[in-house]
């Protein structure tokens, strides 16, 4: 199981990347990751080609490789799921230093390994270079559901208030003598979080009737100066989803 | 120690039936949004946000379960017990979109998939099951207790078995009969996963209902009271 997100990935860098609009970078990424998951397994040196792009944008938004391969490690489950294939599959198979490999298998593992790490990656280098609340202001610029931005806008102003406040609530804890933290204290742990969840729920009444006496009508604005990005930022980020669409074209055509 | 991902990421599944688990996904969250406004008119919005904010926090909280081996909540069925199924969905999915863009955890291409099992099938499954439970069960003072026990179970391992689903219609490697194999194992490892998540989901919801059962989803609707008469606080 995961150990949860205790903070976001942004790295505070002062770089051509950082300084894009984030409904540049969003699209870019997204058309990037699409580009990549519709290449053909087969095309082994496509996904050299898409290694190369990350690394590109990497060495310009000045995130360092060792800060991508560590955070990376997210996708270690699915990375160990992937070496069981190669057993599992079906069909052809090879022999190789004693093991009978499925054919199928080994290119179903490396479609995982090579799609998920370039997928991460991607994601890692469009969190890192963006905040979390200039990425909610491209998603609603992009014409994303406003629901889910508004919301999203309101968890994440509440989270940290959340996380501190279950912080407090556990060093009230401890500093009363009580620390659960082991299986047999699993009730003194489950009533804090039963206590977490009526204080932020009454927070959540409490501050709602705020807003509302301070005229919120349903939505709060995401910008107040909201330019929106220029023409010559789309044509900045162009290359990263360009390159990726010809190599995945190539690759389905070859 | 760097968090490790539990949700699918991409190339797992291939496109055509990523795509459909996206338009299955709107669908279904199309639905919950209409009947949430029904439910909470203009105070859906900031009631979701902090329910969302409350589970990403609580997935936060680390909990010793062996030595060296700590688990969180997921949070699924706590939040449709708590607020109900249709905001429950919501939030669950909102939840899984902050973390695939601004975590990486969970593939952008497969947030159609990963809604679907642990937003949609993970939350029906436990609020229908808690509901079932609760009107079928005697009263006394442990049957929201047990109800949210069994419906945490269920729903975590309905929700790896819609991976499995997943994978048999679209999977990168046609693993033939093994995919039983993989379906015992997620069914295995979840139903583990499943009985840490009840009991902490239990207790949780048996303190609040103790406390403000008007704020508890699952029993407010009840006809009779299901906690007051046996409560003593």
């Amino acid at each position: 199981m995961g150990a949860g997100h205790s903070h976001a990935l942004f790295v505070h860098r002062d770089s051509p990347v950082h300084a894009l609009a984030p409904e540049v970078k969003i699209t870019a990424s997204v058309l990037f990751t699409v580009a990549v998951v519709a290449t053909p397994r087969e095309a082994l040196w496509a996904f050299g080609g898409y290694l190369v792009v990350i690394v590109a944008v990497a060495f310009t938004a000045r995130i360092g490789l060792g800060w991508l391969a560590l955070r990376s490690l997210i996708e270690l489950p699915f990375i160990l799921f992937a070496f069981a294939l190669p057993f599992l599959g079906h069909g052809e198979r090879v022999h190789w230093l004693g093991l009978s490999l499925s054919v199928d298998g080994l290119y179903g593992a490396w479609n995982i390994v090579a799609k998920g790490t370039l997928g991460v990656l991607s994601s890692l280098l469009l969190a890192g270079t963006t905040t979390p609340r200039d990425l909610l202001l491209g998603l609603d610029r992009l014409r994303c559901p406003t629901m889910i931005t508004q919301i999203a806008t309101f968890m994440l102003r509440y989270l940290d208030v959340l996380a501190a406040e279950g912080r407090r609530m556990r060093i009230a804890q401890r500093s009363r003598g009580y620390d659960p933290r082991f299986l047999w204290q699993i009730k003194g742990f489950a009533s804090g979080i039963g206590a977490l969840f009526l204080r932020a729920f009454e927070r959540g009444e409490r501050v709602y009737l705020a807003m509302v006496s301070r005229g919120y009508e349903g939505r709060i604005p995401l910008s107040l100066a909201g330019a929106g990005a220029t023409a010559r930022q789309w044509a900045a980020a162009a290359p990263v989803p360009v390159v990726a669409g010809a190599i995945a074209t190539v690759a389905l055509l070859g | 120690m760097p968090a490790v991902a539990m949700h699918i990421s991409n190339g797992i599944i291939d496109n055509q039936v990523a795509l459909l688990f996206a338009a299955i996904a709107l669908a279904g969250l199309g639905l919950c949004f209409v009947q949430g406004r029904r439910e909470l008119d203009d105070r859906l919005v900031p009631m979701a946000g902090l329910v969302a904010a409350f589970i990403f926090a609580v997935q936060m909280l680390n909990f010793q379960v062996l030595p060296g081996v700590s688990g969180h909540l997921l949070g699924g069925t706590l939040a449709a017990i708590l607020v109900g199924p249709y905001l429950g969905a919501i939030c669950v999915s909102i939840v899984l979109v902050v973390q695939a863009l601004i975590f990486s955890d969970g593939g952008v291409t497969a947030l159609g998939l990963n809604v679907t099992n642990m937003a949609l099938l993970g939350t029906a499954a436990g609020y229908l099951l808690v509901a079932t439970l609760l009107r079928v069960l005697p009263r006394r003072a442990w049957t929201l207790t047990v109800a949210a026990v069994i419906a945490s179970v269920v729903s975590v391992t309905v929700a790896s078995q819609g991976f499995v689903l997943q994978y048999y219609l679209g999977g990168a490697v046609d693993v033939g009969r093994s995919l039983g194999a993989i379906a015992a194992a997620m069914a295995g490892t979840h139903l583990l996963i499943g009985l840490g998540e009840g009991v902490i989901t239990a207790l949780t919801v048996t303190y609040v209902a103790k406390v403000r059962p008007d704020l508890v989803y699952a029993v407010r609707n009840l006809k009779r009271p299901v906690v007051s008469e046996a409560v003593t606080v």
